[in-house]
């Protein structure tokens, strides 16, 4: 039986079997591949999506758990022609990727606290921003989300 | 041998692909093929890598695969340099992994009997063999990178040398001599005329004319690229989902596929009941290699799901019994024997030793298996149709990998096409002398009339790795009454010794770094910054350790053991950036130390506190570099930070354990990487010496744990002598 749910505001139909991690469908059903797969077990945050706007990491939530659920992924955050997000400017601005293979994550991590969180501290930015880099890019993540919000960043990278 | 693969297996950095030396002056069979390869209509090939298109357009084709170090950027930062290039008319490619880019004819003889490694023999082409020659004896004492050979000696010339015969073209059309001619952005400029001539237009002359490699390199003072932050060409697309790296590509018809590998290396599959995977809805194929069983399915969810229903039996090659305490053990007894494999260093240390009135300081150092824990678990896609394999992935080294998978295949390397892909993340993993994964699914490929995916899980990539080896170390040295060190031995075991890469370079009168080489039934792996982590953590703990018993300021003591010179000014300047020796918040300390590896120094200075549950955090870090020039700053900015935050994680928190032969870590959970709230505040400045250009992607590590380790020990008076930190905090 398929399962609908909306993927970056467009209904879909997931034929999937019902355990398949959303991942896996959003990557190989919907051959969207923004969404990375990392570690399979929700510990390094690479497979990370907003599900009805909560950030979620998708490689541990069942397909049939977002059933007449409304889901972003990476490709939802720019406008329709392209245009980024002040969140994934400022990314360029700060040269924040490296391998760039867990910046999907990375961003929809942030997007999702700065929607809550408008102003984030330090301490606020330490507790939303989970996701693993084994690139050690999280000084200028932790700058790139200072400088979008408008608070001060307390880091020289 | 061990030698030549590591100077190239440089973890940080980007890999030979297409070859290094690949400007093929003189080698007019491989500039005709690479320009068959490149030039499209109406564009002309300089050099192989360079394509210059009548339109304007320059095209570089980059023999590195860019791991997001920006070493693409960076290369064509110094094409352009020495071109004149118009930067908005320039754009960088991956070179094919065809020949053409990489003579493969030849470098065998001492190559082959030195390096043993197909991808880098391609590389070489004959009409440079004592070129090479002289560069291979600069790569090991020196490190490679991206930037230092293949720009320093490969685009910078062949940038130079197309700007001249430009230069000689346009002299001809105009009738005026050379010497009256300049270039810039793109253009070669008559200025008593007035007249200016586009590279477009002067591109299909030029082309005919032989490159000359004796040309001029400009003056820094000169450099309108080189030494900027250019942004980073990678980068857009890693911020919108668009980027493209081996685990996402997709074929129509393709299946997926997943490995489960004898847990203890070198064990091999016995036997295996297909039937629990089979029965998995979604599953079509169980295969039996060596020692690994593939399940390939419509999905990787069902082949995941098939691969765990099986219970294969693998042999333990005879491996069964090893563990980490056991490797251990035959360290100790190693040295305990005292016949070092290999000696480094000038003076008479036991006499020293032995002298009146010295006081003799020892300590034991114990370091654990390291994984590169990239973020991007192996992916390799594979088709074989109609005699031809092609191949899709991220690789350190295409070629070697299009060698590797024709091997596996039983077929000629004419029959595989090697397509690279973005890597997330290698650290010196993705090489395929020992990336298991392209032999799987070359193997795989020509059992399958489908397009096939091999996806390793986490758990398989966690516990599957080509490690930096456990090692150990007993450090004695003799203090003189006069505070300084007599005397300095370090007996270390561990399977290479690392002692040209990683240079001791305090002044002390006699000094014995004797190497007992141990080898277990791991795969020695090259993981970012390669020997120099051991080295780094044991001399810099050590020096620290003597500073404490000479009773002086760690700075100050360092500082009485270093000439005047490139180590010293980093040390000064890393310790007034730092502000070392004024006061600290109450709980926290601050730890020094100072690595050259790579042709590059490090300093590093953290301010660290230990939490409640004494886990360690890094509040603060300062380092300073000198890699002699830096090409974009902001990129190497990026590198020493990373470096700084990897080195803490892996100081911190990770270890890889053996237990019966097999890995006792599986994923995320059980091997512990740092994360941003760990993460300190970074401050990175750069020296400019103008010594010779050192690497980047790798010696901003080696410092930061001994760095911590030491400011652990100014906090809390106790030492750290084995890692992971965590651990000794438990104990
Ligand atoms: S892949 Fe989902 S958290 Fe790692
Ligand atoms: S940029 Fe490579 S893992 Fe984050």
């Amino acid at each position: 039986m398929a399962i609908v749910a909306k993927v970056n505001g467009k209904p879909v139909s997931f034929e999937a079997e019902p355990d398949t991690p959303l991942l896996w469908a959003i990557r190989e059903e919907l051959g969207m591949t923004g969404t990375k797969f990392g570690c399979g077990i929700a510990a390094c945050g690479a497979c990370s999506v907003h599900i009805d706007g909560e950030i979620t990491r998708s490689c541990s939530v069942p397909v049939s758990d977002v059933a007449g659920k409304s889901i972003t992924t990476i490709e939802g955050l720019a406008a329709a022609d392209g245009t980024l997000t002040a969140l994934q400017q400022a990314w360029i601005e700060h040269q924040v990727p490296q391998c760039g293979y867990c910046q999907s994550g990375q961003i929809m991590a942030a997007a999702a606290l700065l929607a809550k969180t408008p102003k984030p501290s330090d301490a606020d930015i330490d507790a939303a921003m989970t996701n693993i880099c084994r690139c050690g890019t999280y000084p200028r993540i932790r700058a790139a989300i200072h400088s979008v919000a408008g608070t001060s960043p307390a880091t020289a990278a | 041998m061990g030698m030549i693969r590591r100077t190239f297996l440089i973890g940080g950095a980007a890999l030979v692909g297409g070859g290094i030396f690949a400007v093929q002056y003189g080698d007019s069979s491989a500039r005709s093929q690479a320009g068959k390869l490149t030039d499209g209509k109406d564009g002309h090939n300089f050099g192989t890598w360079l394509r210059i298109g009548e339109d304007d357009t320059v095209t570089l084709y980059s023999p590195h695969t860019d791991i997001g170090q920006g070493s693409n950027t960076g290369l064509a930062q110094m094409l352009a340099e020495e071109l004149d290039a118009d930067w908005s008319k320039l754009s960088v490619v991956s070179a094919p992994a065809e020949s053409a880019f990489a003579n493969v004819v030849l470098g065998k003889g001492f190559l082959s009997e030195m390096s043993g490694y197909p991808g880098i023999i391609g590389a070489m082409p004959m009409s440079l063999l004592g070129m090479v020659a002289r560069q291979l004896n600069l790569q090991i004492t020196g490190g490679s990178s991206a930037l230092r050979f293949t720009g320093q000696q490969g685009l910078r010339v062949l940038g130079a040398g197309t700007r001249q015969a430009l230069i000689e073209t346009a002299a001809g059309r105009l009738g005026v001599p050379a010497g009256e001619l300049t270039t810039a952005d793109g253009k070669v400029l008559h200025a008593k005329s007035g007249k200016a001539l586009r590279y477009g237009e002067l591109a299909a002359e030029a082309a005919t004319r032989s490159l000359s490699a004796k040309v001029a390199l400009k003056d820094p003072k000169q450099f309108k690229h080189m030494g900027k932050s250019v942004p980073r060409f990678d980068i857009p697309a890693k911020v919108n989902g668009t980027a493209q790296y081996g685990m996402d590509v997709a074929k129509p018809g393709m299946r997926v596929a997943t490995v489960i590998a004898a847990p203890v290396r070198g064990g091999k599959l016995i036997s295996v009941d297909q039937k629990p995977a089979m029965a998995v809805a979604g599953v079509e194929k169980v295969i039996s290699l060596e020692s690994a069983v593939v399940v390939v399915a419509k999905g990787y969810w069902q082949a995941l799901k098939g691969a765990r229903a099986l219970a294969p039996k693998f042999s333990d090659g005879g491996h069964g019994l090893i563990s980490t305490a056991t490797i251990f053990a035959e360290q100790d007894k190693l040295r305990a024997e005292g016949k070092p494999t290999k000696t480094a260093g000038d003076g008479d240390v036991d006499t020293a030793l032995k002298a009146a009135g010295v006081k003799v300081i020892e300590a034991d150092y114990k370091m654990p298996f390291l994984h590169h824990a990239m973020m991007e678990p192996f992916a390799l896609t594979a088709h074989y149709k109609d005699g031809h394999l092609d191949v899709w992935g991220g690789m350190q080294d295409p070629l070697g990998a299009k060698a590797a998978a024709a091997s596996a295949a039983g077929l000629g390397a004419d029959k595989v096409t090697f397509h690279p892909m973005l890597i997330g993340g290698s650290f010196g993993r993705r090489l395929p002398m020992y990336m298991e994964i392209v032999d799987q699914v070359a193997r795989v490929a020509m059992q399958v009339p489908y397009p096939v995916k091999i996806i390793w899980s986490r758990e398989e990539e966690v516990s599957q790795g080509a490690y930096r080896p456990q090692s150990s170390a007993k450090l004695t040295a003799a203090l003189g009454g006069d505070g300084k060190i007599a005397a300095w031995r370090n007996d270390f075991a561990q399977p290479e010794d690392g002692l040209r890469e990683v240079p001791f370079f305090y002044d002390v009168p006699a000094v014995a770094r004797r190497h007992f080489k141990q080898v277990s039934n791991q795969t020695v792996g090259a993981w970012r910054s390669v020997n120099a982590t051991q080295h780094g953590f044991t001399t810099e703990s050590f020096m620290d350790e003597l500073a404490h018993a000479a009773g002086a300021d760690p700075v100050a003591f360092r500082l009485r053991h270093l000439k005047p010179g490139r180590h010293r000014t980093v040390l000064e300047e890393v310790a007034k950036r730092s502000g070392w020796g004024s006061p600290l918040e109450p709980g926290r300390a601050r730890g020094v130390a100072m690595v050259e590896c790579f042709n590059t120094i490090v300093g590093q200075v953290v301010e660290a506190s230990l939490a409640e549950d004494g886990t360690p955090k890094v509040h603060k870090a300062f380092a300073v570099v000198d890699c002699g020039t830096v090409v974009n700053p902001k990129a190497a900015e990026g590198q020493i930070l990373g470096g700084l935050v990897m080195g803490l994680s892996s100081g911190i928190g990770e270890a890889i354990t053996l237990e019966k032969g097999a890995v006792q870590q599986s994923n995320f959970s059980d091997y512990e990487v740092l994360k941003l709230a760990n993460a300190p505040v970074v401050d990175v400045h750069f020296i400019d010496s103008g010594a010779e250009m050192g690497g980047i992607g790798e010696p901003g590590l080696p410092p930061a744990t001994p760095a911590l380790a030491n400011a652990l020990f100014a906090l809390t008076g106790k030492r750290v002598r084995a890692l992971p930190i965590k651990d000794q905090a438990k104990a």
